[in-house]
């Protein structure tokens, strides 16, 4: 539970720490994008390197990054899977009566697999280099132009980021509570599955409880402290666009490029 | 069941950049029928080290021997499942943990996940909820109309429902209120005294651990500074002021008293009735020569 990095905020030094929130999350949004450019090894070998890149921009420990990808190992490894026996194209490669494996399966599970692995990466650096404030602050400012919409901006980003900030505290919660309900002889890792989606309840109610518990709570100490939304509400922190911000769109720019030129 | 703590370190988040050193170098013993308090500064790893007394966490370094139990670091164990029916652990704010829609079924909850039949579990639901000070209609309404000190009882009886060897209370009676704590107090020491219960109290109450604890452990800074019997340890005030603890309202007392009568008292009192006593004799002398 503690390996969790979601939501997570490593407060170092580096290059990516200091770019404004803003340019991160236009970087995410275009990155997003640009990744669905790649559909052959050149291209997706482009992707890697450039994400290894900015990992290493970051300073973040790589395997610590890796060690916290544990939890979606899983959902990777399924899409993977599926890939593999529903996707017939290609030669056939394997078969073994009913199943039937083709060439084309596992280059498409192998490149889905490995886009969705960077997608992720590229994702946690966000959170885990930008603190959740920023994060509000570069989003609420960017959505700005949607005020004119009524879009409640305000509230949007308020929401997000009061997630980002309970994400940890629900992880510790929830290693508490299992540890009591373990002391109490619940089983969370062995048996059954139906035996072990029961012994889930126990966490979950006193996980859900809590959890509501302490959003009436906020709410009212919020209240308390006068908020009342965004209207009018001046900045604590104001956000500067800097040259090396836009230096990080200009090299998303060339990898969009790159890519165009490396795809078949 | 003794159990044994042999040079433990944990480290929270081990090998990422939120590693944490919580305790270090943690070595004793817990004979069978001691009650034990263990005492420190927020944040001394005494939470940290009895999630060690039912294998909840594993050392990063050292062992822990629960019994016939040795829990080593780097040593995957299987089937714990008997190591926590003999310990058992009410938390910090145990009643965080309940979930069901009864009271009595919450209660019941460990005793069956250890295998007690049901009918089992709920006597000892019915006999335990009068001894934690409640009635028994609260044993069928919902643990979450209950008030915070309510719930805190229920978790405690769901704990004493497993019927363990060892009771490792972590600030049971913490945002109580004192009548509630000293009966709920008062209650641990009645089993410690009747069963010969193994009890390890964490505790921020040099009161509760003068008044109760045969052997007391001072934690800072995540190493143990020091163990032995409480008198001893609370007649050197100055040494605990050192690891930011203070010693006993009634102790204070007598230190005061000795510093400005220039009389020595025999020993430390811990009690106001042996406070008293001593004051008493110490006036009688006086009043002889
Ligand atoms: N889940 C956790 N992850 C990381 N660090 C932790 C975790 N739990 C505790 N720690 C750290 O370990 C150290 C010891 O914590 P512990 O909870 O054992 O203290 P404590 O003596 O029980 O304090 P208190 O009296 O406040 O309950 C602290 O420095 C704390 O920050
Ligand atoms: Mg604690």
């Amino acid at each position: 539970m503690e390996k969790m990095i979601f939501g997570r905020y490593l407060p170092l030094q580096s290059p990516v720490h200091e770019l404004d929130p803003r340019a991160k999350l236009l970087f995410i949004f275009g990155f997003v994008i640009v990744v669905f450019l790649a559909n052959n090894i050149l291209s997706y070998g482009i992707l890697a390197v450039f994400t290894l890149l900015c990992i290493y921009l970051s300073r973040i420990n790589i395997r610590f990054l890796l060690s916290g990808l544990k939890p979606v190992i899983w959902i990777i490894a399924f899409t993977f899977l599926l890939h593999i026996f529903l996707t017939k194209e290609g030669d056939l490669l394997f078969n073994i009566g009913f199943l039937k494996i083709y060439e084309g399966g596992v280059r498409q599970g192998a490149f889905i697999s490995l886009r969705f692995l960077l997608l992720i990466l590229v994702t946690s650096l966000l959170t885990l280099t930008t603190s959740p404030i920023s994060i509000t602050d570069g989003l609420e400012s960017l959505l700005n132009p949607f005020k004119k919409l009524k879009l409640p901006v305000h509230e949007l980003a308020l929401m997000m980021s009061i997630s980002l900030r309970f994400i940890p505290t629900l992880m510790d919660e929830t290693d508490k509570i299992m540890k009591a309900q373990i002391a109490r002889g619940a089983d969370f890792s062995s048996g059954p599955i139906k035996e072990r989606v029961k012994a889930v309840v126990p966490l979950l109610i006193p996980l859900f409880v809590s959890a509501f518990k302490r959003a009436e709570e906020l709410a009212v100490a919020m209240e308390a402290r006068g908020y009342r939304g965004g209207e009018g509400r001046t900045k604590y922190r104001l956000l500067h666009w800097q040259g090396k911000d836009s230096a990080a769109l200009v090299l998303l720019l060339v990898l969009a490029a790159l890519l165009w030129w490396a795809r078949s | 069941m003794d159990i044994q703590l042999q040079e433990v370190e944990y480290r929270y988040a081990a090998g990422t950049p939120f590693e944490r050193l919580a305790i270090e170098d943690v070595s004793f013993t817990i004979p069978e029928g001691v009650f034990l308090a263990v005492v420190g500064h927020t944040g001394s790893g005494k939470s940290t080290i009895i999630q060690h007394l039912n294998a909840l966490l594993r050392p990063t370094k050292g062992q822990v021997v629960i019994g016939d139990r040795v829990i080593s670091a780097g040593k995957k164990e299987k089937n714990l499942k008997s190591v926590r029916k003999k310990v058992g652990t009410v938390f910090q704010f145990p009643e965080h943990q309940l979930f069901e829609e009864t009271v009595e079924k919450d209660i019941c909850y460990g005793p069956i996940n250890f295998g007690i039949p049901e009918e089992e579990a709920k006597k000892r639901a019915r006999s335990l909820i009068s001894q934690v000070g409640l009635s028994e209609e609260v044993l069928q309404k919902s643990p979450f109309d209950l008030s915070g000190g309510q719930m805190r009882r229920v978790a405690i009886a769901g704990v004493l429902a497993m019927e363990p060897e060892v009771l490792v209370l972590d600030e049971p009676t913490a945002g109580l209120d004192p009548r509630g704590r000293k009966e709920i107090m008062d209650m641990f020491y009645t089993l410690h005294q009747e069963h010969g219960l193994s009890t390890i109290l964490v505790t921020h109450s040099m009161e509760d651990a003068a008044l109760y604890a045969d052997e007391m452990i001072v934690m800072h800074k995540g190493r143990v500074q020091k163990q032995g019997k409480p008198r001893d340890l609370f007649s050197q005030p100055d040494e605990l002021a050192a690891f930011g603890l203070s010693v006993p309202e009634v102790v204070r007392f007598q230190h005061r008293f000795e510093a400005l009568s220039g009389m020595k008292l025999d020993r430390t009192c811990l009690t106001i009735e042996e406070l008293a006593e001593e004051l008493a004799r110490a006036k009688k002398r006086g009043e002889d020569r």
